[in-house]
């Protein structure tokens, strides 16, 4: 059970493994009954791979992602691994969405209607996004202005890192 | 609040239920979340869910839309419990099944339920009578905003809200809309809806989502991408669909009484009889005639106040809350057969008999063509 391969496409166990060699690649995709047939995989007139189960990747040159590399992706935060992933389905955290990046690209382009994020921003992430931009970017310059024995603008930066962190604690306190 | 409380109210959906409500009976938006902080329940450790339940169930508890509420950990509930829940579509199979560290907080009037360590760390649901997407979008996202001012949320500038499955990834939001669609599937339409609507990434499921049959001729239709359009967009496009979906049973319904009436009339006319009078249901016998009851309400052949009895009958129908309703620890499929024949037959001993006169001699009123706009 627990080895189980899941679906490619909805995460429920996957019971037709569908293997295509494309352009000398072997492609292997796992699918439930439900979704082979709903891309035409069962059928005998499907016998060709849909094209969005490998948007990009069938097409596109051969790239030197990890994988291929020899290299398996691990997330750092917690150790979840490409082939935990494989298996589920599922990450093992919100950062290995930045550990398996690569791999994620073309997949989500197939999933979904585009790649980029377009719809609500949590109020609080954007602000503290910003806030933390802003206050590495003047430290950075106020450190520069150290080193240059600048002490007037050191002082004057000083006064702004301050001034930034106070308006962030108001703000945080009013909403 | 305590369980009993929550089964002895009738929720909101059933008692509600009006001529708005005729096809699109119920609209359902849900948003997945993330603590960024924590790994995703399924790779969490105990200890870790617990922490996760703690933090979440402290900012929601503290909601004013959560006063009162059901506070449950479902490693506390039996499982007649559970499968109430999740016939009143206030938790998932997924959650039911979820080990220690699971729970959801239900509102007191069983609109919003949030579900604490499912797939994600919140998956956050409301739920409305009739179609009303952008008013359930509203009170959502609201929701959504309060609970972020308190905890910080995975999300990511490029991909928006990071999800354990990235098939929910970038808005987290899946709207869906319970239908009833009766004369579509009579007249063997369906499958053509099916495909038609795929096309466009709106999914059709059974009424009690994957892997769920479509007794009692009830849909639950959905977006399937979350990323790459605004939760607006989404809804827009779903709210479309389903207009043109609503406009084909319309047709339908049209198509059945201009070119055979009797035949329609024939199993509306039967269904009532085997209500009033079996004294052996199983529950899709029971959703099928109560389906065509409901039909004969919307086409005028019985009055409009029998409908939130059939919407309710449809819930207290189904196998876990038949159970509760004997308020034995275990009973018999077949005795539960019985013991809903009788249920029926007591609500339908006053039904008014029908009347197919106005079914013929008007057209059927047509209620829910297009969503409301607010």
């Amino acid at each position: 059970m627990a080895n189980q391969l899941k679906c490619v496409s909805c995460g429920k166990p996957a019971t037709v493994h569908f293997t295509q060699i494309l352009n000398n690649k072997v492609h292997k995709v796992d699918l439930c009954e439900a979704c082979a047939q709903e891309k035409g995989i069962t059928t005998l007139a499907g016998f060709e791979l849909p094209l969005d189960l490998f948007p990009p990747k069938a097409t596109s040159e051969p790239t030197a992602s990890a994988p291929e590399s020899g290299l398996t992706l691990r997330c750092e935060k917690c150790g979840f691994t490409e082939a935990d992933f494989k298996k589920t389905g599922r990450f093992g955290c919100p950062h290995c969405y930045e550990t398996f990046k690569q791999m994620l690209g073309p997949m989500l382009d197939g999933m979904h209607k585009g790649t980029a994020h377009t719809g609500k921003v949590p109020r609080h992430a954007a602000a503290r996004k910003e806030y933390h931009d802003r206050l590495s970017q003047l430290e950075l310059t106020l450190a520069s202005a150290i080193k240059d024995e600048r002490y007037e603008d050191a002082a004057r930066y000083r006064d702004e890192i301050a001034q930034v962190k106070q308006t962030y604690g108001k703000q945080e306190a009013a909403s | 609040m305590t369980f009993g409380s929550l089964i002895a109210t009738p929720s909101d959906l059933t008692d509600t239920a009006s001529s708005k409500c005729a096809i699109v009976m119920m609209t359902r938006i849900r948003l997945a979340r993330n603590l960024a902080s924590h790994r995703f329940p399924g790779r969490a450790s105990p200890d870790e869910r617990a922490e996760i339940r703690a933090a979440c169930r402290q900012t929601i508890g503290s909601l004013p839309l959560m006063q009162p509420a059901y506070d449950l950990a479902i490693s506390d509930l039996s499982d007649l419990q559970k499968q109430i829940l999740v016939e009143r579509h206030l938790i998932s199979r997924e959650l039911s099944a979820s080990p220690d560290g699971a729970a959801a907080m239900i509102s007191g009037d069983q609109t919003c339920s949030v579900m604490i360590n499912e797939e994600d760390h919140l998956r956050i649901q409301f739920l409305r009578a009739g179609f009303q997407l952008k008013k359930t979008w509203a009170a959502i996202n609201a929701f959504d905003t309060a609970i972020e001012d308190a905890l910080e949320y995975a999300f990511s500038p490029t991909l928006g809200y990071l999800t354990a499955c990235p098939t929910n990834v970038g808005t987290g939001l899946r709207a869906s809309a319970m239908m009833h669609l009766p004369a579509l599937v009579i007249g063997g339409h369906m499958e053509k809806v099916v495909r038609a609507v795929n096309q466009l990434g709106i999914v059709v499921r059974g009424q009690f989502g994957e892997g769920s049959d479509a007794s009692g001729s009830i849909f639950q239709i959905s977006n399937q991408t979350t990323l790459g359009e605004s939760e607006e967009q989404i809804i827009k496009r779903l709210s479309a669909v389903l207009s043109s979906i609503v406009e084909h049973e319309l047709n339908a319904r049209a198509r059945l009484i201009e070119n055979d009436s009797s035949k329609l009339f024939d199993k509306i006319g039967r269904a009532y009889g085997i209500l009033q009078n079996a004294h052996l249901l199983t529950s899709s016998e029971a959703m099928n005639l109560l389906s065509l009851v409901r039909l004969g309400i919307d086409l005028g052949i019985f009055p409009d106040s029998g409908r939130p009895l059939v919407d309710r009958l449809f819930i207290e129908s189904q196998p876990g809350h038949i159970q509760n309703n004997a308020g034995q620890a275990q009973i018999e499929p077949a005795l539960r057969d019985t013991l809903r024949a009788a249920q029926t037959r007591a609500a339908f001993a006053d039904f008014a008999p029908p009347n197919f006169i106005p079914a013929i001699e008007e057209p059927p009123p047509e209620p829910d063509t297009a969503p409301s706009q607010n």
